[in-house]
């Protein structure tokens, strides 16, 4: 579908696709929905456009933001030992390393699990709304998009929920543990979270960010 | 899904770079080489980063400076009515495993030791055969690469291990569990080899593709 660019090329700019990841230069044919377009060098997928991708991923953002909001304040954890209890929120869980140089750690583990999740889903929510109803960006939706994206490797809602799995069966042996409804919430938060990843097609979300009513179709 | 391979053969292609043009690491535009700055998204835009691989490695050694200290200081103090413990990574993994939770600790250790050591040896494994050639072949340095990206959070479970643990067992007098000054030197070993593994300009791997003058001798 693309092809190959010559050494001595005077194609407009718009019209040529670069491999964000190996450099390669191809022109750029736009693939139908449900196809994809990969570089044939490192065969990183390019472009990816989805049927109703846009409107997904608004519905697992908004999802995503009321769960870590409920996941945060509700008791997800609860132990019982000997007459003694305590139930902890997903922030208590974040803020235990308080006292002297943990406090950083404290910091680091609440805006790795609740702050950075929570930002990216407020972010996609900034960015997408306006053009999946066909109207004009939002202002600076373009940095608003690039911090969202900078932010993927800093997001590990999921990579919490596994350490959940691994102290329960650690604390199993010293107490009797309880599930809270924050848990459950967070299990949920986890597929949402994977699933908001594949949906999108970046490439097609800055296209439609640069050339708002251009495109036929909001196909984010 | 139709997957759409590309007519032409790999020796075809040419990178941006050749043709005096330059790519937005962020948002794919292209730009003529002079441009600073990204129009689109405002991003810094560089052909090829000329500081990545002295970024890389700073980022790597305080990486792996961390990382000693995260296994010989305890990572959990528990505290129950009798005694005192502290115990450290491997520590806990072997207690784990002493239990007969074989599947925990292996998780512990894949995650804790083999992960970070790994990504250790992955990138300077990179960073190295840009300046000296591999016989690796790019499209499987490119993989490690995204493996390296890919797998490297999740070095930071046994942090999360810790939080949840140190939160959740606080019994008075009872038993307490509280995190050890290895965590911190753990999360930010974790923290710097990601950064380490985002400064690698992964598009340094394919340019001996077009110093060769073709697929070169590794395809």
């Amino acid at each position: 579908m693309k092809d190959t660019v010559e050494p001595m090329t005077s194609t407009p700019l718009d019209e040529l696709i670069v491999c964000p990841q190996c450099d390669a230069v191809y022109h750029l044919k736009r693939p139908r929905v449900g196809e994809r377009a990969q570089c044939q060098r490192c065969h990183k997928v390019l472009i990816a456009p989805r049927r109703n991708a846009g409107l997904r991923i608004i519905a697992v953002a908004l999802a995503v933001l009321v769960l870590i909001i409920g996941a945060a304040v509700f008791p997800f954890l609860s132990i019982d030992a000997a007459g003694t209890q305590n139930a902890v929120s997903v922030l208590d869980a974040a803020l235990a390393f308080s006292g002297g140089p943990m406090i950083f750690l404290s910091l680091a583990t609440a805006g790795l699990i609740i702050i950075a999740p929570l930002l990216r889903a407020c972010l996609t929510l900034y960015v997408l709304v306006p053009v999946v109803l066909d109207r004009d960006p939002a202002p600076h939706a373009m940095q608003a998009f690039r911090l969202s994206e900078a932010l993927r490797p800093w997001s590990m809602a999921e990579i919490f929920a596994i350490g959940c799995a691994v102290a329960l069966v650690k604390v199993a042996d010293l107490a009797h543990v309880g599930f809270g409804p924050a848990f459950w919430m967070f299990g949920i938060l986890v597929v949402l979270v994977i699933a908001q990843d594949s949906f999108m097609c970046k490439w097609s979300v800055w296209n439609s960010l640069e050339n708002p009513r251009t495109s036929s179709a909001p196909r984010t | 899904m139709v997957c759409m391979e590309l007519t032409g053969k790999p020796q075809n292609v040419v990178s941006a770079k050749d043709l005096n043009l330059v790519a937005c690491t962020r948002c794919a535009k292209v730009w003529p080489v002079s441009a600073s700055t990204c129009g689109r998204c405002g991003h810094k835009l560089v052909s090829r980063d000329s500081q990545s691989l002295s970024r890389v490695w700073a980022l790597w050694v305080i990486g792996f400076m961390c990382y000693i200290p995260a296994n010989i200081f305890p990572m959990l103090k528990t505290r129950t009515l009798f005694q005192e413990e502290n115990s450290t990574i491997i520590g806990g993994a072997v207690e784990l495993a002493h239990y007969g939770n074989f599947g925990i600790a292996a998780i512990i250790i894949f995650a804790s030791v083999f992960i970070p050591l790994g990504k250790f040896w992955a990138v300077a494994y990179l960073a190295i055969s840009i300046k000296a050639g591999s016989r690796i072949s790019m499209n499987r340095r490119q993989m490690m690469y995204e493996v390296v990206e890919y797998i490297g959070r999740w070095s930071m479970i046994d942090i999360f291990v810790v939080a949840i643990m140190s939160a959740l067992v606080q019994l008075k007098t009872l038993a307490s569990i509280n995190p050890g000054p290895a965590s911190i030197f753990f999360a930010l070993s974790v923290i710097f080899t990601m950064l380490s593994a985002q400064a690698f300009d992964s598009r340094l791997i394919w340019d001996a593709q077009v110093k060769d003058g073709g697929p070169g001798r590794d395809e």
